[in-house]
């Protein structure tokens, strides 16, 4: 029993070693396990499996060309995580009773094979819906509406204001435009599997 | 049973008081602060939040301020104070370099400031929670992080190791394991899902990250301070070192794999899930042993567990953690996590993990603690410090029984298919509740505050800071 007071002991098997042993299982495996099925790069082809063909109608004026659409994507990904969006919405669906009736279907493995998930944005909390199959769920003016002032287009909504992503006029700046195309695009690329386009 | 270790004939030099006291003051102002953020979100969920429409106060942000004010700012700031006291006296020797511990002590706050500034005007988060420290800090917080293990706990206990060829004492086990881990998680959390590793498997690792900052950082360390707290201001050593010995080990195994039961029915293997929720149960062996051995050690002590203001911190922080790891046993099964997984049930947790367990044995720490490091008889107001603990104990509970329920009503509105915005409507009484609450917390801090600054700056008496054991606690 002495050995396990000493300082090498308790640096190197409890401290290092089961550490590791968890980082092997918990890390290590699922990578290999999940990469297997999509390697982030030279597997799944973003623009072939994430992407439309074309810019959604409801950007063309907006984005010229699917890469900057991809761009726009990407922007409002940073700006859903600036604004800790990922604390008060999860994104991804549990095989579990209501889940499926009210988002569309489970989460797989694949649907998160992307630069977009660097990090993931799974989130732990549903103040809000889940948001990974919004892209059908509401429309672009809802959206545009929706972020200026929740309660305008949910009164029982406590989801904040975000003044700043509109200009002076009250029109969806860059920031507005690119969050909006971020939340649209979530789940569309299953949207040949008809989920249930009712709101949440 | 036998202890073969007496804390309290250890010498007592080499601690070096004026740093024992900034990180200290420290880490009470980011506690402050972090209350304050903490509360004003809790508003935005009564509609009442006062700065709607204010970038650089919008919830969002806030929330992060709260979360990592008080895991970095006040926890992590507040227990390598404490370690900076407690370490000296058990190995009787000093940091490896008393510059490089000021520096350390520097860079941190600079690392908390910078933290918060980049949140709230630049919007520069990491979508990592419990790691939301803006990416380009992280390599800065790495650094101190090695700084702090290797200057301040690693070095003099790897030093009391060597030359003195003895086993360590109880808490200088949890002190070195925790610093092994955290250098290591912190790696493992903010770089790895960040950069390299995507989706579930990024998940996966993050889920490693957040519990075991909890986990392998703020738990093992809160211990290890009580394991040095409780039987000095007792006077009587701990119950049994071979329970000492089963917690630890058991910590150390179990703890790291629990991390994927933060991500459960995701799609993460399922296996990995499965290992998660097998050794989160058997963290009770943890849980159980670790309270058993305490309970002893207080009894052995008779009244003073609830007489000395110390040791009823301690009490209350203890009986926080029995509940709050029952709770994890129940709704870790996938049974009643299909229920309350998203809901404020985990936000109910949480509170009572890092403020009723943790931030109560710092606060019992600091009560011993504080009138020593200043060379003074006792605090300022005894009273003041009554009322702290009451307040803020009341507080912690009555804010985790209104989240619990607020979360099982949450779960059955989703499970029961109503329209997402009725678990919204009928969350709300429990919402107001919790801001009440939220009021009641920050009156009893206050009192609290004002009483470290009274009793740093008045009444005198200066008592030479080592013998002093008249102390009315």
């Amino acid at each position: 029993m002495k050995i396990l007071e000493k300082f090498s002991a308790v640096a190197t098997i409890a401290g290092f070693s089961f550490y590791a042993c968890a980082f092997g299982l918990l890390g290590v495996l699922p990578w290999f396990m999940t990469n297997r099925v999509a390697p982030i790069k030279g597997g799944l082809d973003f623009d072939a499996v994430f992407l439309p063909k074309t810019v959604p109608v409801d950007f063309r004026d907006k984005y010229k060309t699917l890469a900057e659409y991809k761009a726009a994507i990407d922007f409002g990904r940073k700006n859903y995580i600036a604004e800790a969006c990922w604390h008060c919405h999860t994104q991804y669906v549990r095989p579990v009773g209501n889940e499926v009736a009210r988002y569309g279907p489970v989460s797989e493995n694949w649907e998160y094979q992307n630069e977009m998930n660097l990090p993931q944005l799974f989130g732990t909390r549903r103040v809000g819906p889940d948001l990974t199959r919004e892209w059908n769920k509401h429309n672009i003016d809802w959206h545009f509406a929706h972020f200026r002032n929740p309660q305008d287009v949910v009164p029982e909504s406590v989801m904040p204001r975000y003044d700043w992503f509109y200009d002076d006029k009250g029109k969806p700046n860059d920031r507005g435009w690119a969050i909006t195309a971020y939340v649209m695009w979530l789940g569309s690329w299953r949207r040949n599997e008809a989920p249930p386009a009712t709101p949440h | 049973m036998g202890n073969t270790y007496s804390i309290d004939t250890v010498s007592a030099g080499h601690v070096n008081y004026a740093r024992v006291r900034l990180w200290l003051a420290t880490s009470f102002f980011w506690f402050a602060a972090a209350l304050l953020a903490g509360y004003a979100y809790s508003l935005q969920f009564i509609r009442n939040y006062p700065f709607a429409g204010i970038e650089w106060l919008s919830p969002g942000r806030v929330r992060v301020t709260h979360t990592s004010g008080v895991a970095f700012g006040f926890l992590v700031t507040a227990t390598i104070g404490l370690m900076e006291y407690v370490i000296p006296k058990l190995t009787n020797r000093p940091v490896l370099s008393q510059k490089v511990g000021w520096l350390a002590l520097i860079v941190w706050n600079l690392i908390i400031l910078t933290t918060v500034i980049g949140y709230l005007f630049f919007g520069q988060m990491q979508a990592i929670e419990w790691g939301e420290t803006p990416t380009w800090i992280d390599p800065v917080v790495l650094l101190a992080l090695a700084i702090v293990a290797v200057n301040n706990v690693l070095g003099p206990i790897l030093k009391f190791s060597l030359e003195s060829g003895r086993g360590l004492y109880v808490s200088l086990w949890y002190f070195t394991a925790a610093f092994v881990w955290t250098a290591i998680n912190y790696f493992v959390g903010n770089f790895l899902p960040q950069y390299w590793v995507p989706g579930s498997a990024g998940a996966s690792l993050t889920s490693m990250y957040i519990h075991d900052l909890v986990g392998l950082y703020v738990t093992p360390v809160g211990w290890g301070l009580m394991y040095y707290l409780v039987p000095v201001v007792l006077q009587k050593p701990i119950f049994s070192h071979k329970v000492s010995l089963l917690g630890f080990w058991a910590l150390a195994f179990l703890y790291p794999l629990n991390g994927a039961h933060h991500y459960l029915f995701s799609p993460i293997p399922m296996w990995v899930q499965s290992l998660s929720i097998v050794s989160s149960v058997g963290v009770h062996l943890v849980v159980y042993t670790v309270i058993y051995n305490f309970l002893q050690t207080l009894r052995q002590g008779g009244t003073d567990s609830y007489t000395k203001l110390p040791l009823r911190w301690f009490v209350a922080g203890a009986i926080s953690y029995l509940l709050t790891c029952m709770q994890c046993a129940l709704h870790v099964t996938l049974t009643v996590q299909e229920h309350v997984h998203f809901t404020d049930w985990v936000v109910g947790h949480a509170h009572f993990v890092m403020f009723g367990t943790f931030s109560f044995f710092v606060f019992g720490f600091v009560t011993y603690l504080w009138p020593r490091l200043w060379g003074k008889s006792g605090w300022w107001s005894d009273s003041l410090n009554h009322w702290a603990f009451w307040m803020m104990a009341i507080g912690n509970f009555v804010m985790w029984t209104s989240l619990m329920i607020g979360g099982l009503i949450q779960g059955a509105s989703w499970m029961a298919l109503e329209p997402f915005t009725k678990s919204i409507t009928a969350s709300e009484p429990y919402w107001v509740t919790r801001s009440i609450t939220g009021v009641g917390i920050l009156l009893g801090y206050s009192f609290f505050a004002v009483n470290l600054y009274k009793t740093a700056t008045t009444r005198g008496e200066k008592a030479p800071a080592m013998a002093r054991p008249a102390l009315a606690m």
